[in-house]
């Protein structure tokens, strides 16, 4: 691959940014990526490009037959190596089978893994979703607990009781 | 041409001014993704998913209260000059309009609109519910988003995890799926140098910015769009909060600045902004870039009260129509077309002369 900039030398720089929470992928000789001021992916300001470029050196270190393979989202087929390219996932599915690395970027990102906002009732299921709620509030009141954001638990064991 | 007749306002409520902190905040934006489970996201699913997505929120839309008399637009079925002017009126996003740098319209790209909401469908996500309302509005605008996605999201399914919240095909949304903006005017902060030092401390605390309109990273008419970089791990309710606290803690930066400027360098200040409605009042040809800086040397002075008599939605109107599509649309030019420039400047003399007759 050629650098994007003076589209003369080969590229070893692949720096993926967040602009606008828009992700863009720029890649980019030594000099040119010096001329920018870019410093090497891992120390990147932007945590979704330094995870994928980390991500990308782990899956290529990796790479012997039937190690990547075992990657793939069961439903869609994409890989990690896929969002390492694009920075998007391919299914609701993805979030599930690449959990433990997806739960990383997030925290990263967010700062929290954590989604404590509104949520969401899957029509016409009412005692699962009441189900499901009491259970998803025990366990946010669990991380609260353990990331000892005590404020959170007070307010968490509050809500619980109003539901028990 | 697309006829925008089909909305009412034409799409433009949010630039008539009449919000709050209207002089320095044009508009304030809402955004919710969202995706539907039963399918794979927009980089990995195929035409005809797309448009199965499309008809199913269609069908959904057409039994909620606030998108049932919806305007329609099939991106994927309009020019480069229809798209552009929707994206110009902030109906859609450079994404979904296709007018990223080597970028086209995906199959199925599609508008919802009705007044002030909307849905992008097949966007990064399946939907992106927005709200665009005037002035500084962020409770406002939210409540109306809010109850979209409820009157949706109980017609549709909705991809959701117990743990990271609403699932989007970038992980930078995911949880909320709430990305709040305010575009304000900052020429204060922006003369006395301060911009950048305001900007970065934005990115300190879980916000970000970016200027309007440029070309590239070039900044015009001093906008810029603050906006919540951070979408999970925090109540919407905070996330608003949050970015509110923010937003007028720089207002107040920027009426600050514009205090020193009128306190330190009168003379400079006053030249500067009539200068600029001299240049607009008088010139005969006008490039988009010039207008816009001029536009917002005019609006400083209107907003300073040292250019009486020209109010914030008449300045708002012509950043609108004065953009490319919408000047080309208007006068029946193709786009890029090199007269654009001497009807633009045309169209500015006429505004501004039907102004100061209807003040005399
Ligand atoms: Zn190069
Ligand atoms: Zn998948």
């Amino acid at each position: 691959m050629t650098c994007d900039q003076c589209h003369e030398r080969e590229a070893i720089v692949h720096l993926t940014q967040i602009v606008d929470a828009e992700v863009t992928t720029l890649h980019l000789c030594e000099r040119c990526a010096a001329e920018r001021g870019v410093e090497p992916p891992t120390v990147g300001k932007s945590p979704l490009g330094s995870f994928l470029a980390a991500m990308g050196k782990e899956l290529e270190g990796a790479a012997l037959p039937g190690t990547v393979t075992g990657e793939a989202c069961t439903r869609c087929g994409a890989t990690l190596g896929n969002f390492r390219d694009t920075g998007r996932l391919g299914c609701s599915e993805c979030w599930r089978c690449f959990e433990p690395q997806l739960r990383e970027l997030v925290r990263r990102l967010h700062g929290s893994t954590f989604h404590v906002g509104e949520r969401y009732v899957v029509p016409g299921d009412d005692a699962g979703s009441e189900r499901a709620r009491l259970g998803t509030l025990r366990e946010q009141l669990r991380v609260a607990i353990e990331t000892e954001n005590f404020e959170l638990a007070a307010e968490l064991r509050d809500r619980l009781r109003v539901l028990e | 041409m697309i006829d925008l007749t089909l909305l009412a306002d034409g799409g433009m409520g949010w630039l008539d001014a009449s919000g709050p902190a209207s002089h320095l905040v044009l508009s304030t934006r809402i955004r919710l993704a969202r995706n539907l489970a039963a399918y794979p996201f927009v980089g990995r699913n195929s035409d005809r998913e797309r448009e199965t997505i499309l008809r199913e929120v269609e069908a959904a839309a057409a039994d909620t209260v606030l998108l049932r008399r919806a305007a329609r637009f099939r991106l994927d079925r309009l020019d480069q000059g229809d798209r552009l002017l929707l994206h110009e009126r902030h109906l859609v996003s450079r994404e979904l309009a296709g007018l990223e740098p080597n970028g086209r319209v995906r199959y199925g790209a599609a508008l919802l609109a009705q007044d002030r909401i909307g849905v992008m469908l097949n966007e990064e996500d399946h939907l992106r519910l927005q709200g665009l309302h005037s002035g500084f509005a962020l409770d406002a605008a939210y409540a109306e988003v809010d109850r979209l996605d409820a009157e949706l999201g109980s017609r549709l399914g909705f991809a959701f995890h117990p743990e990271f919240g609403y699932l989007t095909a970038c992980p930078t949304n995911v949880g909320t799926g709430l990305r709040a903006s305010v575009l304000i005017h900052l020429p204060g902060l922006v003369l006395t140098k301060e911009v950048t030092r305001v900007l970065q401390g934005l990115t300190q605390v879980g916000l970000t910015f970016r200027g309007l309109y440029g070309e590239g990273s070039e900044v015009v008419g001093n906008f810029f769009q603050l906006s919540n970089q951070t979408t999970l791990g925090k109540t919407e309710a905070e996330l608003l909060d949050h970015l509110g606290k923010v937003v007028r803690q720089v207002m107040e930066y920027e009426e600050q600045a514009r205090q020193v400027l009128l306190r330190s360098a009168p003379a400079i200040i006053e030249d500067k902004v009539w200068r600029a409605f001299g240049l607009l009042r008088y010139a005969r040809s006008l490039s988009f870039e010039e207008a816009m800086n001029l536009l917002s040397g005019v609006r400083l002075g209107a907003g300073t009260g040292l250019v009486p008599g020209v109010s914030m939605y008449t300045l708002n109107k012509l950043l609108v129509h004065t953009q490319p599509a919408h000047l080309a649309a208007a006068e029946g030019l193709p786009l890029g077309d090199p007269a654009l420039a001497i009807r633009r400047a045309t169209h500015v003399r006429r505004v501004l002369e039907d102004e100061a007759g209807r003040r005399a």
